[in-house]
């Protein structure tokens, strides 16, 4: 009962049987060819053939999932007709007497290694365009027929594969995926846009070996956590369905409130119901969702699958892209959270036996600074740049996985540093910038009362919390059952979280799971959360129960849930309750 | 031959829809257009072919020498410049 997590790429929960896909490229050996102009005919109508093909797949996108995913489709076509490509083509055809394939090789990937070389995610993702426009051409030079579309399957399935390129998503009919998951990609692959336009779970970046998994065995997919289970326990079956019910219950939540404030009905308390996010996109979803800011905006994204740092005019590009977006509206973004459990070798992370307890996040600080000043600088360029510009961006910087006091002064001072060397530069800056801490080490929640003063606000981090409290491995299927963010433990350490920061004047968020948990909803209204930060689609659900109690009734439920020893015991409490 | 500099200020640079709106734009005229990215070892690209012109790797910020050689040569010098000065027909403070 293998399980693989990934990065999740599109929310949702798929049950059904896998199929392995596996992409048949087309090979060829280089020759020279004694008839050049008959080869280079053949090539001319292949080009014709990819064209006409190119134009049917743009309308079947636009169809299946809308203009933005048939302008894939309709870059790959503008890549045909390159008079700079078709220039290279012929030359090495009429005059080198290369044959056709080989020739469609060599051009496409010069083009597409120049763009590897520029190494932002959106050039290499041009790249594989190129490849995969490459490979159609070549198969359409062995004759393939005429209608790319539509794989086969007796039922529904999820797909998995190595890699997916737009054309192999688009060939199958959105009723015969389940759902879809890669060993490579990211959020941002084409795959990823078309499933989530599609509507389709899916996850990328998942650790499997294809050869592992046999088509036809029963697996869960679980686009929304990036969990990939294949030969599922009867219990996890259970605990899935469930979950899927949920999650589309949820889905149809009446999307016409989401706008409106999360008050309770007595009015006598009002939540911030913010999103989580990882890409520009969320942030658009995060909108359309009623999302009134971001409360985690994580960034590993843009560091990981690259072979050196970020530069800044990179990172602010990407920033600048998400304070536009989101307007006036607040957007916590949590500073680099990555460690020994990702390679990246750039900035020195290494295999590690315990690598949530090793050197990752904040804990870079010393030998790394670097990093840190880096994103700094970054983000006080973009919103700064945004504020000029009209729209008062309103930054928050978060700090990961703090464990000490020391960490947060000793960011401070790289903080201060990176604004005083902007500011010496006559770089715009944003007005106010609030600076806080992720509270998900159980040290930050004892010691809130010494924190507080030194931030603006706490987030905390409930799935850490719970992992490092309760001493359980989330990641271990043996364990995991374990770690439950309504531990009493847990709840006792939000409780003092929120105290500590409301006795200083500050506000608290809470970004874990928990946030978007209808069941948790009373409990954490109870204990004045300020802010819930969630995945986009959960923000009406939860915005709709805050509404249904009153802030009375929500205190009683939170003094109840802190009296229990057990777990089970405050969720069995919880289920019981009805908004009052 | 006309030639001018330019900034490119839209966020995504000259990738994505304002490559190929740059390219289109191009291709209107019959001279023979080069785009070269300032304080890069890059050779000129082919003003009209998407490929060279996103190889360039040209990004917000980053300044362009835009050359026009032959027939038309002004106008279409003309053109690519209001194109880019007119944010490729976008509004330059973005939706807030």
């Amino acid at each position: 009962m293998p399980r693989y997590q990934g990065l999740p790429a599109s929310p949702g929960i798929a049950i059904g049987p896998a199929l392995v896909y596996r992409t048949q490229k087309v090979t060829f050996t280089e020759q020279r060819v004694d008839d050049p102009r008959a080869e280079w005919r053949q090539l001319q109508q292949a080009i014709q053939k990819a064209h006409t093909q190119l134009t049917a797949l743009e309308e079947r996108a636009r169809k299946m999932a809308g203009d933005e995913e048939a302008a894939i489709f309709e870059a790959h076509r503008l890549f045909l007709d390159d008079e700079e490509l078709l220039a290279k083509l012929r030359t090495m055809v009429l005059e080198d007497r290369l044959n056709a394939k080989a020739a469609v090789h060599h051009a496409f990937e010069q083009y597409a290694e120049a763009l590897l070389s520029l190494e932002e995610e959106y050039f290499q993702a041009r790249a594989q365009d190129l490849r995969d426009v490459a490979q159609r051409v070549m198969k359409c030079l062995e004759g393939e027929g005429d209608n790319p579309s539509v794989e086969n399957t007796p039922e529904p399935v999820i797909l998995v594969a190595e890699d997916l390129t737009p054309s192999d998503t688009i060939r199958f009919d959105r009723e015969q995926i389940l759902g879809i998951v890669t060993a490579r990609g990211g959020p941002t692959s084409h795959s990823a846009i078309l499933a989530r336009a599609m509507g389709v779970p899916a996850v990328a970046s998942a650790p499997f070996d294809l050869s592992d998994i046999r088509s036809g065995t029963l697996a869960i997919l679980n686009g929304s956590t990036g969990l990939f289970n294949v030969g599922p326990t009867l219990h996890e079956l259970e605990v899935a369905r469930k979950e899927k019910e949920e999650w589309e219950a949820r889905r149809q939540a009446e999307l016409s409130q989401a706008e409106l404030p999360a008050v309770t009905k007595d009015g006598a308390f009002r939540a911030e119901v913010v999103a989580n996010i990882g890409s520009i996109e969320d942030a658009e979803s995060a909108i359309r969702f009623g999302a009134e800011g971001v409360g985690l905006f994580r960034t590993e994204f843009l560091y990981l699958q690259r072979s050196s740092m970020p530069t800044i005019t990179e990172q602010v590009r990407v920033y600048k892209r998400v304070f536009e977006v989101m307007g006036e509206r607040p957007v916590v973004v949590r500073t680099l959270d990555i460690g020994g459990d990702k390679e990246v070798p750039y900035l020195g992370t290494e295999k590690e036996p315990n690598p949530f307890l090793g050197w990752r996040a904040i804990r870079m600080i010393r030998e790394r600074p670097d990093v840190l000043e880096n994103q700094f600088t970054a983000l006080l360029q973009a919103a700064g740049q945004v504020t000029a510009e009209g729209t008062h961006c309103d930054l928050r910087i978060m700090l990961p996985m703090v464990s000490s006091v020391a960490e947060v002064e000793r960011a401070r001072e790289v903080y201060e540093e990176a604004r005083t060397a902007l500011q010496a530069q006559g770089k715009p800056l944003p007005a106010k910038v609030q600076f806080g801490i992720m509270v998900e080490v159980p040290s930050a929640a004892l010691l809130a009362d010494h924190f507080a003063p030194l931030v603006d606000f706490f987030s905390i981090g409930t799935n850490d919390l719970t992992q490092y409290t309760l001493a359980v491995d989330r990641t271990n299927e043996r364990v995991s059952v374990l770690a439950s963010p309504y531990h009493p433990a847990v709840l006792r350490l939000i409780e003092m979280t929120i105290k500590a920061a409301h006795a200083h004047g500050k506000w608290v968020g809470l970004c874990g799971e928990l946030a978007g948990d209808p069941l948790a909803v009373p409990l954490l209204v109870g204990l004045r959360l300020d802010e819930f930060s969630m995945a986009p689609s959960s923000i009406p659900t939860i915005k709709d129960l805050i509404r249904q109690w009153s802030l009375k009734g929500a205190e009683e439920v939170a003094r109840e849930c802190l009296r229990f020893s057990l777990a089970a015991d405050v969720i069995e409490y919880l289920k019981g309750q009805t908004p009052r | 031959m006309v030639s001018t500099t330019l900034t490119i200020r839209h966020p995504a640079g000259l990738h994505a829809r304002p490559a190929a709106q740059f390219v289109k734009t191009a291709a209107r005229f019959p001279c023979k257009i080069t785009v070269r990215k300032l304080n890069s070892e890059k050779p000129p690209a082919n003003a009209k072919s998407p490929l060279s012109v996103l190889t360039l790797g040209v990004n917000q910020g980053d300044s362009v020498e835009i050359i026009a050689e032959g027939e038309q040569a002004q106008e279409a010098v003309d053109a690519l410049v209001e194109l880019v000065q007119s944010n490729f027909g976008e509004p330059a403070a973005a939706h807030s």
